[in-house]
């Protein structure tokens, strides 16, 4: 009754490649400057108060596209704070003041004419606890689709289908889309958050210790997962686990006190860091 | 508990130590205290249910479809419930129609878009003190405000209205809960991909805590069908021979029509039946009405509780 669904699987799992220049989250419109090439994702002086809490002290960091970005640092160093910019989840704190620029692209995400739910539609997020919604394995994936306005059955389907081959979990879900998914388990519910995340097209995925709540078999199902999404997604994540961090990314940052204190390939923050609190820290003599 | 020992008591000092703690007075205390707690519990319900057995000795042979389907009359034993009882079912549905959307759309401002301030807690506090406001003052301001200045006369609608604002308070109260029984994790992940706020209230937020906005809810009109001051207050009719038709029809209600028995005279026809009779039959009804409400309640709450694990 309708016309045949045009957009082939393909071109949908490739869409973050193919991302157009204007970000479409401005209402300003066209882009000014091209970004430094490879980084969309950045942060300029980026400073973030809880009230009178200074969480974020001037953080400038540039995040390689589609690549692993590992954060690591001792517990309320700010790394979920500033996972939270670049989505602006922020925003639900009462009492929140974010100073300087997160980028996307040359887009200020702060800024004031920001559509916040297209910018949290291109800029996903997995949070620490696997938190699928209260529905069937099915509708968790189509939620995202749907409150963005596709109806189509047969488009959901796809999606929803496609979206759980990215995350690795169709075998094991298959015949099982009606059931709740809470009858999954903790991993498996974590690869349902993923495809979630994935439903809506993403380009960047912040991953807040995604794995901290789960069994080590499960963690490295999502760590291979991670391996792949890298192929089209940019990929930030914290991790409390050094040997993930060395596993999974290219690139690492180390927070401490809301500064970052060093930023470089994974291989020499884990072997010769610049910083001797870096060196501390990876050392296990510290936090 | 243990068999007399006849040797060098070894391990028996400690034993005798529990035992002489357990058997000492601190035992009898609480035996003393239990007994205590019992017996009250059980002067509860045995008034209770001396209260019960007696109104359904007295009332249970008058129930039937004919008193419940007959007008008041003179004559106890031709006297039926109906008005009262269709009444109070028009009541309890404008009450509801009114006080559910208004209640629900006040909490979900006040739990997911008020700011959090002063302002808030300022209503919030008002809110629980107008939960305690006895229902006679409730009545009053109905008269005032439906009866007189809205000129609706004493009518079923300004019943109706009249018992949405006794209830309202504990339909917002209800509804915040139920709202903020929702955890956070659901929000945040709604929010994070790309939901609105109303998005996230509509299709997360609103239907996991509907069953426990419904529970407060019917509870609440549970106890406006056995109001009776407010709705004497702004004037329903103690007699009344015909059954509302309309939003505008004159009306009475079940505690009304219960009370108007109960002052009746003994006067026992030659089938034994009095008013008396009637009020008991009549309690009876309101009652089950009670029962069944609340027993919607407790069914949607257990499915609820099934829902969220
Ligand atoms: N909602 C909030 N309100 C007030 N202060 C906050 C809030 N969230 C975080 N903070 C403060 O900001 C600082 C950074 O917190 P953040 O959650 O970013 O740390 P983190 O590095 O993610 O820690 P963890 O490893 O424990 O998750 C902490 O000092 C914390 O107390
Ligand atoms: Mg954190």
């Amino acid at each position: 009754m309708t016309a045949p669904y045009q957009e082939p699987i393909a071109d949908y799992l490739s869409a973050t490649t193919q991302r157009p220049v204007d970000d479409g989250l401005n209402g300003a419109g066209a882009e000014v400057a091209g970004p430094p090439t490879g980084c969309r994702v950045r942060s300029e002086d980026l400073h973030v108060y809880y009230g009178p809490v200074h969480a974020l002290k001037g953080v400038t960091m540039a995040i390689p596209d589609r690549d692993i970005t590992a954060l690591i640092g001792p517990s309320g160093c700010g790394k979920s704070t500033f996972l939270r910019c670049f989505n602006r989840m922020n925003d639900v704190i009462p009492d929140v003041r974010v100073e300087g620029r997160a980028l996307l692209g040359e887009t200020d995400i702060n800024g004031p004419r920001i559509d916040v739910v297209a910018l949290r539609k291109r800029v996903g997020m997995v949070f620490q606890q696997p938190n699928p919604f209260p529905m069937s394995i099915y509708d968790n994936v189509a939620y995202g689709p749907r409150i963005h306005g596709i109806r189509r059955r047969s488009r959901l389907n796809e999606i929803v289908e496609v979206s759980l081959r990215r995350a690795a979990l169709w075998e094991e879900v298959k015949d099982k889309l009606r059931k709740s998914a809470f009858d999954l388990s903790g991993g498996q519910q974590q690869r349902l958050c993923i495809a979630r995340t994935l439903a809506v097209k993403p380009e960047v995925i912040l991953m807040d210790e995604p794995c901290s709540a789960l069994d080590p078999q499960s963690t490295f199902r999502i760590e291979d997962l991670m391996g792949e999404l890298k192929e089209s997604y940019t990929v930030i994540i914290v991790t409390h686990n050094m040997q993930q961090a060395a596993r999974v990314s290219s690139m690492t940052g180390f927070f401490l006190m809301g500064e970052l204190v060093e930023f470089d390939a994974t291989r020499k923050v884990f072997q010769s860091p610049a910083d001797e609190r870096t060196e501390k820290y990876v050392s296990g003599r510290f936090g | 508990m243990s068999e007399p020992s006849i040797g060098p008591q070894v391990g028996a000092p400690p034993a005798t130590d529990i035992q002489g703690n357990a058997r000492g007075r601190g035992w009898i205390k609480e035996l003393g205290f239990e007994a205590i707690a019992l017996a009250t519990v059980c002067a509860a319900l045995l008034m209770l249910g001396v209260l019960l057995v007696d109104i359904v000795l007295d009332g249970w042979p008058r129930l039937g479809m004919d008193f419940l389907k007959s007008l008041p009359s003179r004559k106890a034993e031709q006297a039926g419930i109906w008005p009262a009882f269709v009444g109070s079912l028009y009541l309890m549905v404008i009450t509801a129609c009114v006080s559910f959307p208004l209640g629900v759309a006040a909490a979900i401002y006040l739990e997911e878009y008020a700011p959090r301030g002063w302002l808030s807690r300022f209503i919030e506090l008002n809110i629980s003190n107008l939960a305690g406001v006895p229902s006679i003052v409730y009545g009053l301001l109905g008269l005032a405000v439906f009866v007189r200045a809205f000129q609706l006369e004493r009518s079923l609608i300004a019943g109706g209205l009249t018992l949405s604002l006794l209830v309202l308070p504990v339909v917002i109260m209800s509804s915040r809960e139920a709202l903020r029984a929702v955890p956070p994790y659901v929000r945040d992940a709604s929010l994070a991909l790309g939901a609105t706020k109303w998005q996230t209230v509509r299709r997360q937020v609103l239907p996991l805590s509907l069953p426990g906005i419904m529970t407060g809810t019917i509870l609440a009109l549970s106890r406006a069908i056995g109001e009776t001051a407010p709705i004497v207050m702004i004037g329903a009719f103690g007699y009344i021979s015909t059954v509302p038709t309309g939003l505008k029809s004159p009306f009475t209600a079940l505690p009304i029509q219960i009370y108007n028995w109960v002052s009746r005279p003994h006067r026992a026809a030659d089938t034994g039946i009095t008013f008396q009779t009637n009020a008991a039959a009549g309690i009876l009804v309101l009652l089950a009405m009670l029962l069944t409400l609340n027993a919607v309640a407790i069914w949607l709450r257990n499915r609820a509780q099934r829902r969220l694990k």
